[in-house]
């Protein structure tokens, strides 16, 4: 077992622990935070199963790469929405649902 | 959400990681090795080093497409962004004269920085995303230091140069290979025209990743509501 398993297994670590941020947290900060640990947890899972037979492949890296910067630009979406609901309702939590919906 | 609610959604994520480490655990060795065929083909990529040739080459309709989202990022970002007050610069804070010259020895040297990363992509790390970045922390910490006012809306210089990047990728993917395929490099100008691509992308990214930032609603905005 190389150090490749040790990256897989902690991606996915992180990948889980993300999914419960992103559905358990009510603030929308740490929603957004938890979304990002899901990315990178999914890149290490990546990277790590690339270079499970201890030969370094690029595509993968260059995958993450692609990843990341999507990732950056998601992040940045998702903070001017959360920054427009806190102007709008003034609280950072979704409002909830009215009953008669 | 109550604590049942809590301990169920704990137990079935719990599960779901177990079942993807027994998945990983179980899988079978890779069947072929990518890395060998780009290594095969890399003299025929023209650039030196794998990953940029993976990125720009051998997958460069995944890059094309990454900037067109990029792109619409930035599209939800402007949707919405406020109009920024006449003095834009930013307020509440005191202008703090080792901050202010600190950025304006830096800023030129992450001009040079950028360039060199650009260029450098060729053969080692580095690129057209990461001289991007380099340009848009420096339009950043310009911001963040009271130099530079937040942006308001783009005029028409700013969104040519913002889609600028990527309307060049595609015309020189879809124009210069002629009936082939889309982008199929001609042998012996790969390294030239994959240069040209990355300073066109360089600029574009610079300016799109600090509009991320710059056209953020801004925090003085609570005060006109």
């Amino acid at each position: 077992m190389n150090s490749a398993w040790i990256f897989a297994m902690a991606g996915t670590a992180l990948f889980v622990g993300g999914i419960a941020g992103l559905l358990l947290q009510e603030h929308l900060l740490r929603k957004i935070i938890a979304f990002n640990i899901m990315g990178s947890g999914a890149f290490l899972a990546l990277l790590g199963l690339g270079q499970r037979d201890g030969l370094t492949d690029p595509v993968p890296q260059a995958m993450v790469l692609t990843g990341i910067v999507v990732a950056l630009a998601s992040t940045a979406l998702a903070l001017a929405l959360a920054r427009r609901l806190l102007n709008l309702t003034g609280r950072m939590r979704l409002p909830p649902k009215a009953p008669d919906d | 959400m109550n604590a049942v609610l809590r301990l169920l959604v704990l137990g079935v994520l719990g599960a779901l990681g177990l079942t993807l480490a027994w998945a990983m655990l179980t899988l079978p060795p890779p069947a072929l090795r990518v890395g060998a065929q780009v290594a095969a083909r890399l003299g025929a990529s023209g650039v030196r080093h794998p990953v940029t040739a993976v990125l720009l080459n051998f997958r460069g309709y995944d890059t094309l497409l990454e900037v067109a989202v990029l792109l619409l990022a930035l599209l939800g970002v402007l949707a919405v962004s406020r109009p920024v007050p006449a003095s834009g610069l930013r307020a509440g804070a005191a202008p703090q004269a080792l901050l202010q010259s600190l950025a304006r020895l830096v800023a030129p040297l992450m001009v040079l920085v950028a360039g060199y990363l650009l260029w450098a992509g060729s053969h080692q790390p580095g690129g057209a995303f990461q001289a991007g970045a380099v340009l848009a922390a420096m339009a950043v910490l310009l911001y963040l230091a009271g130099l530079m006012p937040a942006w308001n809306e783009p005029g028409l210089a700013l969104r040519a140069a913002l889609t600028g990047g990527f309307l060049l990728f595609l015309a020189l993917a879809a124009l210069v290979p002629g009936r082939g395929p889309l982008l199929a490099y001609p042998a012996g100008q790969a390294g030239l025209l994959i240069l040209a691509i990355e300073a066109g992308l360089t600029l574009s990214l610079g300016l799109l990743l600090a509009g991320l930032f710059l056209w953020l609603p801004d925090e003085r905005e609570e005060a006109e509501e």
